[in-house]
C-alpha cells in the first residue's frame, strides 16, 4: 500500500479517477459508451478528443521543463500554425461540389510544421546561445508571435473550405477520433526514444544539474536545442488539430492561455518544475483532470464561470501536495492532534 | 569608482535614450507630435500600467514573478463597480479594494515563502483565481454612476502650456517617486536588492528574508489594486476582460526599463521609462495610421529581444570585469 503512495503517478491518477467518480455520481450516464455512426461516442470520448490537443503541447512541454526550461510562446506557436495551414489550403468549393485547395494539402502542413519548427529552433536558439532565462526568451516570441500571425492574417479570422483537412481535429479512425491517435503516437514515439534510448537519461541529466551533465559528456547545448524545437513542432501539430476542429484560423485567439494551462498539466502530472524529474504518463493525465473538470463543469450545469475558480482550487491543492515542507506541516498538525 | 557607477546605470541611459530618438523620431515624421499634451497622454493612458509595473519591478527585482496582476486589475474594478452599484461610500470602497489587493498578494506571498513554491505556479493559479472571482460577480460590464468617481475621472490638473495630467496620471507619478525612495532609502529595499542577487547570501547576511519576500508580493498585489483603481477612473466600468494579457505589458515595461529578469538589478526610474516606450509605440503608431495594431506587438518583442541581448553582453561584459 505504501509502495503505492509513492508512486509518482498515484496522486495525478487518483485525482482524476475521483474527478470521474464526481461525474459519475451526478450524471450516471457519464461513463457509458456506445458505438454510434461507425465509432465510439460518449462523455469520456469526448473528453479525450478535447484534451488532445492540450496533451499533444504539454508532451513537448514536458520535455522543456525536463532540462529546467519553460516555454510559454506554445499558444502563439499555435496560432502561427493554423494561420499558416489555413493561408495555404485557403480551398473553395467548385460548382461541381468538388473542394480544391491552394496548395497541396501536404505542403500545407508541412510547411505549417516547419514554421513551429523554426519558433522552436528560434527559441532554442535564444536559451543555449544567448544564455537568456527559458521564461523571458519564449516572451518574445509569445508577444511578438501573435502579432505575426495577426499581420500574416490581416486580422481577419481564415476560414478553410477544404474537407481532407477536417478530418484532422473531427475525423474518426477504427472509431476513435483521428486527434487521439496523434496525440497516442506522439505520447508512443516519446516513451520508446526515451525509454528505450539514453534520451531519457541525457534529458534528467541536463535537468539535475545541466554543468554536470556537459561535464560528463552529454551535448547539453544541441540536446536543449532539440528539446525547445520539439516543444514548439508539437505546438504545430496542436495549432492544426485546433484550426482543422473549428475550420479556421483564428490567429486573435488560437492558444490562447494555452502555455498556462500546458504548464498546469505537466505540474499536475507531477513533473518537477525545477528540472530533472518528469513523467509523460502524468502529463497526460494531468491534460485529461484539466479537460475533465472542464467538461465536468459544463455537464453537471454549474455556471462555467466557476470553471476558473474550481481551477485555481485545484493548483492549489496540487501544488500543496507537491510541497515537503506543506507535508511536514501537516504530518506536524496530525501528530499534534494525536498526542 | 565613478567608472563603475556608469556602468550600472549603462542600461537605463540606453532606455532614456531609446525614448529620446522615438520622440525625436515621431517630432520629425508627423505634424503635432511635438506638444506637451501627447506626451502628457503617454502617462495618462498608461497611468495604471505604470502603478503596475513599479509593483512588478520589486518583485522582478527580488528574483520572482507576478502573473495576477492583470487579473488582480480586473478584480478590483469588479469590485469596486459592485460595490458602488450597491451604493457603498466611494472612498470606503477605494479603501477596501486595496486592503484586498495587498491581502491577495500577501497570500501569494506566504505561499511562496512558506512552502518553498514556484512564483510562476503560485501567481499563475492566482491569477486563475482573480479572474474567476470576475466572473462570479457578473460576467457582463458593471457601468460605473457614481458622481465622486465621475468626477475624479473627469478631473483635470492643468500644468501649463495649455496642457493637463487626470488624477490617475498624478498617481502614477506619486507611486514612481515613492517606488524609488523605497526601493534605494530602506531597508526593505535594499533587502529585495540582496534577495535577488542571491537568497542565501542575503539569509546569511542575516537580512529578514522572509518577511521581505512576502512583502514584495503584498506590495505588488496593493500597486495592483492601485492599478485596478486607476482604471476604473479610466473605464468608469467594472469588467471580468480589463487588463487581459497586462501581466505580460508590465513584464516588457520592466525588462526595457533595464532591470534583470534574473534579480537583483535595476532601478525603478527605468520602469517609467518602460512604460512611457511602451506608450510611445502605440501613440507612434496611431500618428501614423497606415499601421495595425498588431505592429506594436511586433515591436515590442524586437525591443525586448534587443535588451535581452544587451543585457546578457553586459552581464558578461561584467563577469570578465570582476
Amino acid at each position: 500500500m505504501k509502495g503505492l503512495t509513492q508512486h509518482a503517478l498515484f496522486w495525478p491518477a487518483t485525482t482524476l479517477v475521483l474527478l470521474l467518480i464526481v461525474c459519475a455520481s451526478f450524471n450516471p450516464s457519464f461513463l457509458s459508451l456506445a458505438w454510434r455512426d461507425g465509432h465510439l461516442y460518449g462523455n469520456l470520448v469526448d473528453i479525450l478528443n478535447r484534451a488532445a490537443p492540450l496533451m499533444v503541447v504539454s508532451l513537448g512541454m514536458t520535455l522543456v521543463i525536463a532540462v529546467r526550461g519553460l516555454d510559454i510562446s506554445v499558444g502563439a506557436v499555435v496560432a502561427i500554425a493554423a494561420t499558416v495551414a489555413a493561408l495555404m489550403i485557403g480551398g473553395s468549393f467548385s460548382a461541381s461540389g468538388n473542394a480544391t485547395s491552394e496548395h497541396p494539402l501536404w505542403l500545407a502542413l508541412g510547411a505549417a510544421l516547419a514554421v513551429a519548427a523554426a519558433c522552436g529552433l528560434w527559441n532554442g536558439l535564444l536559451v543555449v546561445k544567448a544564455g537568456m532565462q527559458p521564461i523571458v526568451a519564449t516572451l518574445i516570441l509569445m508577444v511578438a508571435g501573435r502579432g505575426i500571425a495577426q499581420l500574416l492574417t490581416g486580422g481577419q479570422i481564415i476560414t478553410v473550405y477544404y474537407p481532407p483537412f477536417f478530418a484532422l481535429g473531427n475525423g474518426y479512425w477504427l472509431g476513435v477520433p483521428v486527434a487521439l491517435w496523434i496525440a497516442l503516437a506522439l505520447w508512443g514515439m516519446l516513451h520508446l526514444a526515451l525509454a528505450r534510448t539514453a534520451l531519457g537519461l541525457f534529458i534528467r541529466a541536463i535537468g539535475g544539474n545541466p554543468e554536470a551533465a556537459r561535464v560528463a559528456g552529454i551535448r547539453a547545448a544541441s540536446l536543449t536545442l532539440c528539446v525547445y524545437t520539439f516543444c514548439s513542432l508539437a505546438a504545430g501539430v496542436a495549432g492544426l488539430i485546433i484550426s482543422s476542429n473549428v475550420k479556421s484560423a483564428d490567429a486573435n485567439n488560437a492558444g490562447q492561455l494555452l502555455e498556462l494551462d500546458a504548464i498546469l498539466a505537466v505540474t499536475l502530472g507531477g513533473t518537477a518544475l525545477t528540472g530533472g524529474k518528469f513523467s509523460l504518463a502524468g502529463t497526460v493525465i494531468g491534460a485529461l483532470i484539466i479537460q475533465t473538470l472542464t467538461s465536468m463543469i459544463y455537464s453537471l450545469g454549474v455556471p462555467p464561470e466557476v470553471n476558473l475558480v474550481v481551477k485555481a482550487a485545484l493548483v492549489f491543492a496540487v501544488m500543496l501536495l507537491q510541497s515537503p515542507e506543506f507535508r511536514g506541516l501537516v504530518l506536524r498538525v496530525a501528530r499534534g492532534a494525536h498526542s | 569608482m565613478n567608472w563603475r557607477m556608469n556602468r550600472r546605470l549603462l542600461p537605463l541611459s540606453i532606455t532614456i535614450l531609446l525614448f529620446i530618438s522615438m520622440a525625436a523620431f515621431g517630432a520629425i515624421r508627423y505634424d503635432g507630435f511635438l506638444s506637451p499634451q501627447v506626451f502628457l497622454n503617454l502617462l495618462i493612458d498608461n497611468a495604471f500600467l505604470c502603478v503596475v509595473a513599479v509593483g512588478m519591478t520589486f518583485v522582478i527585482l527580488s528574483g520572482g514573478i507576478d502573473l495576477s496582476v492583470g487579473a488582480l486589475i480586473a478584480l478590483t474594478t469588479m469590485i469596486s463597480a459592485a460595490l458602488l452599484d450597491a451604493g457603498w461610500n466611494p472612498y470606503v470602497a477605494m479603501a477596501l479594494v486595496l486592503v484586498l489587493g495587498a491581502a491577495f498578494g500577501a497570500l501569494q506571498g506566504l505561499l511562496i515563502q512558506q512552502f518553498q513554491l514556484a512564483p510562476f505556479i503560485v501567481t499563475l493559479a492566482g491569477m486563475f483565481l482573480a479572474r474567476g472571482c470576475c466572473y462570479l460577480i457578473s460576467t457582463e460590464s458593471i457601468p460605473i454612476n457614481d458622481a465622486t468617481y465621475a468626477a475624479i475621472a473627469q478631473a483635470r490638473i492643468p500644468v501649463g502650456f495649455d496642457s493637463s495630467l487626470t488624477v490617475g496620471a498624478l498617481i502614477a507619478l506619486a507611486v514612481v517617486l515613492a517606488g524609488m525612495r523605497v526601493a534605494h532609502a530602506t531597508e526593505f529595499g535594499r533587502t529585495v536588492y540582496a534577495i535577488g542577487g542571491g537568497e542565501s547570501s542575503a539569509r546569511l547576511m542575516g537580512l529578514s528574508v522572509a518577511s521581505t519576500k512576502v512583502g514584495v508580493y503584498l506590495l505588488s498585489g496593493f500597486c495592483s489594486a492601485l492599478g485596478g483603481v486607476v482604471m476604473t477612473f479610466y473605464m468608469l466600468s467594472g469588467y471580468s476582460l480589463h487588463a487581459v494579457g497586462l501581466e505580460l505589458d508590465a513584464i516588457a515595461a520592466v525588462v526595457i526599463g533595464g532591470t534583470l529578469l534574473s534579480g537583483g538589478v535595476g532601478y525603478v526610474a527605468g520602469t517609467l521609462f518602460g512604460v512611457l516606450i511602451l506608450g510611445i509605440i502605440q501613440t507612434l503608431i496611431a500618428f501614423d495610421g497606415t499601421l495595425s495594431s498588431w505592429w506594436t506587438k511586433i515591436v515590442v518583442g524586437v525591443l525586448l529581444l534587443l535588451f535581452c541581448l544587451l543585457q546578457r553582453l553586459f552581464e558578461a561584459r561584467t563577469r570578465k570585469a570582476a
